[in-house]
């Protein structure tokens, strides 16, 4: 005797709309199971391709290098401040340029100095470099020129200035070609930054940029801070760092006193770490997941003694205990299935609210967490309504006739 | 038809062994029309529900069409009740949540008939009970007469040879009774075997072979 699945399917769907109260909470629960899974791991994933996003405006293909190194390898706040016995100097970063992988390289200097003109003044972070910054950095500028091009040992008295410095300095006056004093210097204005130069850390709308040769001068210092690389591709990346190493290691009498960090490595890194991030909430949340796995089953128990009669009376007509656990399952899975594509609604409309309220955040489920949720709902479903279906089967039915 | 053979059907109530059926002989042919009377715990419901295969025998031997049925698995027990025994109870024992038509044709949907081919013989069986105007209706919405005329139309949809009635008037008032009983002898002039368990005397008598349970026992068989 096989029962049509419709049969199943329509029996079952009789007994979920018998019980109203009963069939709302439970669909409640499953939802809220669900839909936590896919709004936990959305701002997981939305987290960490906030970070990769920053990280590739940093620039591609990036090799950073910090005077300083330690002998536990990685980013550590000795390299980040750079105390170190020897410094990277000007000539350091010309050597690097030596190497065919090296598409170019950018040495950074960084201060601080008092900026006045014409009575108006204000502390502002200073960026020694060169005219390779701006492509390494995928920077855009909005009026003039960028730092010229000239060697590096050059300090020719010219400034970029970002879009608030110009704004907080000279306000609706004409910005380019006038004199800046930094410090004790003069330096004219040839350029403006775009709004698009912003980058984790350092906000370039707030900062003014000159040659690398003049902020050594204006700060009386001959160390670098960083020395920026760019590989010629991503597979260079390698050769470039070794090649780094070997070849400041060589000029500083075989004292390797450089930290290299490439960007992948540093971008991994926080991959790792977010990944890993998502998916420990959305294991924690696949938790209440279990949770409405039990509540189902405790539900179909009480469904299995409130219908005792019922049971005994399929059994009477004729009912195997096979279809009685085959309605039982149909009915704990349809009611799992429904929660759980309730509980897909919400999550994706909680995402869509975050991105809305965070428009920074692309708060998105992954596909395989969104898969997760629905098969671990319909899964717990199953199973914990295995043992409710099977106490129906077992069910005396003379007993069960009787109301005892 | 039906027959037992030294059936003993005992329980366990507390530390007292209570012997519902003790050494039950019994034998029904095709189309009889039996009533079962007798003292609450004679054992009279317990020797019905034996015969509709909801319960076993201790020992003994059951043999039902000439088949022994006493080892039947569960599969096979309820394809038996499902084509061979009709049901009806004194609760009436409708779903709650399913209308008329879909509470009839339950053992259609559990024989898996065709939904095409059911249609048809459910609203026959509601015409033959005059129950056509109240298809749609759920069991809160019907009488008492109407709810075990239903449970009626269930019981012999599938044509069972036998048809068990466990104080099928006994929630019923007296004319509702009435009629439920003239349904149920009707459908015996029409060849069904029924066999109807009750306390009435007069409901009783009404059959053409009376038994008598006292203790487990048959303690009379009238003619």
């Amino acid at each position: 005797m096989l029962v049509y699945k419709s049969d199943i399917v329509h029996f079952s769907w009789r007994a979920l709309r018998g019980y109203p109260t009963r069939t709302f909470l439970m669909l409640i629960a499953m939802a809220i199971g669900v839909a936590a899974v896919i709004m936990l791991t959305a701002l997981g994933e939305g987290a960490r391709r906030y970070v990769t996003n920053e990280f590739a405006s940093l620039g591609t293909n990036l090799v950073i290098v910090f005077p300083g190194y330690s002998e536990t390898s990685g980013l550590n706040p000795v390299a980040m401040v750079g105390s170190t016995p020897r410094d990277l100097t000007l000539d350091d970063a010309q050597t690097l340029t030596r190497s065919y992988s090296v598409r170019r390289i950018a040495p950074i200097n960084v201060g601080s100095v008092n900026v006045s003109y014409e009575g108006r003044s204000r502390e502002v972070p200073i960026i020694g470099s060169n005219y390779e910054l701006m492509e390494l950095r995928h920077w855009e500028l909005a009026q003039g020129q960028f730092l010229p091009k000239t060697d590096l040992d050059r300090a020719t008295p010219v400034c970029v200035i970002g879009g608030n410095i110009r704004n907080e300095i000279f306000g609706a006056q004409r910005a380019l070609g006038q004199w800046l004093r930094l410090g004790d210097r003069r330096f004219r204005v040839i350029g403006i930054m775009g709004s698009e130069g912003r980058s984790i850390g350092v906000d370039v709308q707030d900062t003014i940029m000159i040659p690398v040769a003049s902020a050594q001068q204006l700060f009386n210092t001959p160390s670098l801070f960083r020395i920026l690389v760019e590989a010629k591709s991503r597979s260079e990346i390698e050769p470039v760092k070794q090649f780094i190493i070997n070849t400041i290691k060589e000029r500083h009498q075989g004292k390797r006193d450089v930290t290299v960090v490439t960007q992948d490595a540093v971008l991994a890194t926080f991959d790792r770490i977010l990944g890993a991030l998502t998916y420990a909430v959305g294991g924690i949340a696949a938790i209440s997941l279990a949770v409405a796995g039990i509540l189902i089953m405790n539900v179909m128990l009480v469904a299995v003694s409130q219908r005792t009669a019922e049971i005994g009376l399929l059994k009477a007509l004729g009912a195997t205990p096979r279809t009685i656990v085959i309605l039982i399952l149909s009915e704990a899975l349809m009611l799992s299935a429904f929660g759980a594509g309730l509980g897909w609604l919400l999550g994706e409309l909680g995402s869509f609210g975050i991105r809305q309220a965070f428009t920074t955040l692309p708060a998105q489920a992954p596909l395989w967490a969104v898969i997760m949720a629905l098969v671990v709902a319909l899964i717990t479903g199953l199973l914990f309504s295995l043992l409710p279906a099977r106490r129906a089967a077992r069910l005396d039915p003379v007993l069960a006739l009787s109301g005892r | 038809m039906i027959e037992l053979k030294d059936i003993h059907r005992n329980f366990q109530v507390g530390d007292q062994q209570v012997h519902a059926l003790d050494d039950i002989n019994l034998n029904i042919k095709a189309g009889e029309y039996v009533s079962i009377m007798g003292p609450s715990g004679s054992g009279k419901s317990t020797l019905l529900n034996l015969i509709g295969l909801l319960d076993q025998a201790n020992t003994g031997q059951y043999l039902l069409n000439q088949q022994d049925v006493t080892g039947l698995n569960d599969e096979e027990q309820a394809a038996t009740r499902n084509q061979t025994i009709g049901f009806v109870f004194q609760a009436f024992h409708l779903v709650p949540r399913l209308t008329a038509f879909e509470n009839i044709e339950l053992p259609l949907l559990l024989a898996g008939i065709d939904p095409e081919i059911r249609k048809p013989r459910v609203e026959k069986a509601l015409l033959d009970l005059d129950l056509t105007d109240r298809s749609h209706h759920t069991p809160d919405q019907l009488s008492g007469g109407q709810r075990q005329r239903v449970a009626i139309a269930r019981a012999t949809i599938n044509e069972p040879r036998v048809l068990l009635a466990d104080e099928p008037t006994g929630n019923l008032d007296l004319k509702s009774g009435q009629d439920v009983i003239t349904i149920l002898e009707q459908l015996n002039a029409n060849g069904i075997t029924l066999i109807v368990v009750t306390h009435d005397m007069n409901i009783g008598q009404r059959a053409k072979r009376r038994l008598h349970m006292v203790d487990g026992r048959i303690e009379s068989d009238q003619t």
